[in-house]
């Protein structure tokens, strides 16, 4: 049994702002820099207002493609559940965990985001 | 796929050498069955055809005067039979057979078989009139005789033909395809005196009347002589005389059984070389198929039963037991564009005691005619002028002995009598013959079902059904379809999860409500149970629909989501996530400025530069934060987005026309910017290319568009349906010698027609292939019969 290092952290200091809500687009996708513990990250963040969740942050990288895409994918549900389209080739990925419908082992990274006021904040 | 077996290993010790004499369809048809049996490997196979083309489609012959060349008639590919180990010896014809020592003997040399198929064919009959070989005497069977139509009709204001048969007609339909004025002479006291009787005769008369083209019949041609006011003078029976510039002969054919003939074979009375039931001649290791070919006194006329003949000769040859047993003579035909069907006994004189039933409608110009067996049980024959629609369903009645309804005259009655619905694919037993081109019966059809086939398109790509007259389009469909079902293959045909409709339906609802963004829509008409936010399935097909409708700016707020990334940022996205960038060069034809200043954006923006496909520069790799100030400095050079990415109007390829090249008879630049300024952002159901050449040379590929014009003296043809892509598809003539201005119009009217009823991401050829009643029914609402479109 390896021992665990337990590391005292405040909740609050992850969150970070990114944008605005004006820098989103309604219904689809932008990219954003995220500064994350493991160095920065692009953040696809997803804005589908009057939905019951209306922010989700997804990896930008698209691992089948290798490219830095998902923000720029077609965002839709399938079977009732919010996804993006990779713009490159295909792939569904499911906007509140990042799981990819067509393989099952393919998940991408995914955050918690959520509005203050006009500003997005992303919990890195 | 089809499980190959493995063929066993041969040496050139034990393959044979075959010869197979006539390279016509029947002979090619022999050789690609000879290919698919996978007994090629046996055999040294060496192909002699008189004529200089390869084996080209006869049927659709009368097609070469609308616009179509040999190549597009040809019925292989130019490296078929070289890809196979074939050797084609076109244009160099059999003089001689040598039966003693297996030789085949030509001008060039001498040829050993071991094996000797001839499919030579059959021969115009020219009857013996005095003077029949007069210039301006012609027939109407090859390639080569179409050419000398041709040329006579140049100098010629009219002419005759002689034989108002089946034949006949399709050669006075090709010479009023010459702007001659026509006349038929039959002997007979009507017309195709095989098919129709003396009131189907009469009407047919009327209707080929109707179209101007005169009917002379009862009309025995004694001599032709030179005439005062034309070149020939024909003088018939009673004295009576017509002057002609030239006559076609059409009176039935012969077959060519001269070298079989000259060396021995056994021939019928009336010609034909006698073979049995493998298709053998009297000598065992020669066979003879096609229409030198007869079989129990009789020679069979029409294609269907040639390959029949042909695919037994593969199974005589390669150890199968196929026999031939006969074939079917019902035809349906379309001539001069008047519809006649003949099906089994349709004249009753062959059935004793049988019966028949008469409709006939003088005000729409319809006969139909059933022969049944005395009790009314049995279809014996059928015969139809003036509409085939209920052609399908007498066949199937009469070819399968399928009981007829109570009331047999319901079938052929109009609708509104209370007439037998069509016979349905489900009442067909399993041997109903659905193609007999290609020999396709429903039992086929069910075990490429069963064997993965999913769709019309891939039972046509199994079995080949439909893919030759394409006669049985409709019923094949119906088929497929019903049996896709009973499988419980849904045949959904939703566009997605979202909406039940398919894009056409879509469509339609749009235009009809005036539904302008896609939330409307899906709130309207969107599947209740799924979460209503569409997919990257239905919401780009609805942006498309929207825009061919509305044309509101893509920027819009409503509609920014719906597109994919291309269409919101004006580019190609590629694999690394940047895009290229391709300008619109309408027509190819760009100044130096222009071409300076791509060189200097793509320098400053480190692009990588392309010649693309369309005619047009690419400039690839350009990051998405570029492309705005990329598209800034282009824009102020005057260019603009050459919609790469959209379902859209590509490209308009041209050649350069008659302003530079020594054989362009028209300005297809000119012709090309404009239509390319005309469809530029025209969004459709998937991407639109066109081409237009300045003369025949068709260097601007036209006949692989969606669209493509070709230019004529007298103007330009228009072809559609054409594609380059994964599945390359010959483009079909749509009208013809239209002046610039009336080119728009039909390709307005065609577009409109493509983009309101293709479904999602079908391409105009594939559209086509599962419009029902071909391109007749575009042709008919978008040229009508107004004339100056086509003749």
């Amino acid at each position: 049994m390896t021992a665990t290092v337990l590391k005292l952290t405040n909740r609050n200091d992850t969150w970070q702002p990114l944008c605005t809500r004006a820098d989103l687009v309604p219904f689809s996708g932008v990219a954003a820099w995220l500064n994350t513990p493991e160095g920065p990250a692009q953040v696809a963040l997803f804005y589908l207002p009057g939905h019951a969740q209306e922010l989700y942050a997804l990896d930008h990288f698209d691992p089948f493609s290798k490219a830095y895409v998902i923000a720029r994918g077609i965002v839709g549900d399938i079977k009732g559940s919010p996804v993006v389209a990779s713009p490159l080739y295909k792939q569904h990925f499911r906007l509140e965990d990042g799981q990819c419908l067509e393989e099952d082992e393919v998940q991408l990274r995914n955050w918690r985001v959520a509005f203050k006021g006009d500003e997005v904040w992303v919990e890195g | 796929m089809v499980n190959h077996t493995m063929s066993t290993p041969t040496t050139s010790s034990n393959t044979q050498k075959l010869i197979i004499v006539g390279n016509g369809m029947v002979g090619h048809h022999f050789a690609e069955q000879l290919v698919e049996s996978g007994a090629l490997a046996g055999f040294e196979v060496t192909i002699f055809g008189e004529e200089r083309h390869r084996a080209y489609d006869r049927v659709h012959l009368s097609e070469y005067f609308s616009g179509r060349d040999a190549e597009s008639l040809a019925l292989c590919d130019g490296d078929y039979y070289h890809t196979h180990g074939i050797q084609l010896r076109s244009g160099e014809a059999v003089t001689a057979i040598d039966r003693e020592q297996q030789l085949v003997v030509t001008e060039q040399g001498h040829y050993a078989y071991d094996q000797l198929v001839l499919a030579t064919g059959s021969f115009p009959f020219v009857p013996p009139i005095p003077g029949n070989d007069s210039k301006g005497c012609l027939v109407y069977r090859t390639l080569d005789d179409l050419d000398a139509i041709q040329a006579a009709a140049k100098n010629a204001t009219n002419g005759v033909v002689v034989g108002g048969g089946l034949l006949g007609l399709e050669a006075a339909n090709a010479l009023r395809g010459l702007n001659l004025d026509t006349a038929v002479v039959e002997f007979a006291p009507r017309l195709m005196p095989m098919q129709v009787d003396s009131e189907g005769g009469e009407l047919l008369k009327e209707k080929i009347e109707a179209l101007g083209v005169q009917v002379l019949t009862e009309r025995a041609t004694q001599r032709i002589e030179p005439g005062d006011n034309s070149r020939l003078r024909m003088v018939f029976q009673d004295d009576k005389v017509l002057e002609t510039d030239l006559i076609v002969f059409s009176a039935g054919i012969r077959p060519q059984d001269t070298l079989a003939r000259e060396c021995g074979l056994t021939i019928g009375e009336r010609g034909g070389v006698v073979i049995d039931d493998q298709c053998r001649t009297n000598v065992p290791n020669i066979l003879a198929i096609g229409e030198v070919a007869l079989w129990n006194q009789s020679i069979f006329g029409l294609v269907a039963p040639g390959y029949q003949m042909a695919k037994t000769a593969v199974a005589t040859l390669t150890g199968g037991d196929i026999c031939f047993s006969g074939a079917d003579m019902s035809t349906k035909l379309k001539l001069l564009g008047v519809d006649v069907g003949s099906i089994g006994d349709a004249h009753g004189n062959q059935n004793p005691g049988a019966r028949m039933f008469r409709y006939l409608d003088p005000l729409t110009q319809v006969y139909r005619k059933l022969v049944v067996t005395s009790d009314g049980k049995k279809l014996l024959g059928a015969m139809l002028v003036g509409d085939n629609s209920v052609y399908d369903t007498l066949l199937q009645y009469y070819a399968n002995g399928i009981e007829l309804p109570k009331e047999p005259a319901s079938l052929i009655l109009p609708q509104q009598s209370g007439a037998a619905p069509a016979l349905g694919p489900d009442a067909l037993p399993e041997t109903a013959m659905i193609c007999s081109c290609h020999n396709v019966t429903k039992g086929s059809i069910c075990s490429a079902i069963d064997a993965g086939a999913a769709d019309l398109g891939s039972v046509k790509g199994a079995t080949k059904a439909s893919t030759g007259c394409g006669g049985c389009a409709a019923l094949l469909k119906s088929v497929v379809d019903h049996e896709l079902e009973a499988r419980g293959v849904e045949v959904d045909k939703s566009i997605c999860e979202h909406f039940a409709h398919t894009r056409q339906g879509l469509y339609d609802i749009v235009r009809v409500e005036g539904i302008k963004t896609f939330s409307e829509l899906m709130e309207k008409h969107g599947n209740a149970e799924t979460h209503r936010l569409g997919c990257d399935i239905c919401k780009p097909a609805v942006a498309s629909i929207l825009a061919s409708c509305f044309n509101e700016p893509i920027t819009d707020a409503a509609h920014v989501p719906l597109q994919d990334t291309n269409h919101t940022f004006m580019a190609n996205m590629q694999k690394n996530a940047t895009y290229s960038v391709g300008q619109r060069i309408a027509g190819g034809e760009i100044t130096p400025d222009k071409l300076v200043v791509l060189g200097q954006v793509a320098q400053k923006y480190q692009l990588y530069t392309k010649i693309a496909g369309g005619q047009r520069i690419d400039l690839f790799g350009a990051r998405l934060e570029d492309l705005p100030a990329i598209w800034g400095e282009l824009i102020d050079a005057g260019f603009e987005t050459g919609h790469a990415y959209g379902k859209s109007l590509r490209t308009v390829k041209s050649c350069v026309g008659s302003t530079w090249c020594r054989y362009g008879v028209q300005d297809s630049v000119g012709v090309a910017i404009q239509l390319e300024n005309r469809y530029k952002g025209l969004r459709a159901p998937h991407k639109i290319k066109f081409g237009v050449s300045g003369c025949t040379r068709e260097c601007a590929e036209a006949q692989s568009k969606d669209i493509g014009i070709i230019a004529t003296e007298n103007g330009w043809n228009l072809y559609v349906c054409g594609n380059g892509d994964m599945r390359p598809r010959h483009a079909e003539l749509f009208a013809t010698d239209l002046d610039d201005e009336q080119l728009y119009r039909p390709i307005d009217r065609f577009l409109m027609f493509y983009v309101r009823t293709a479904d999602r991401l079908q391409r105009t050829s594939v559209w086509r292939e599962n419009l029902e009643g071909g391109l007749d029914y575009p042709k008919e609402g978008i040229l009508g019969r107004k004339p100056g479109y086509q003749r």
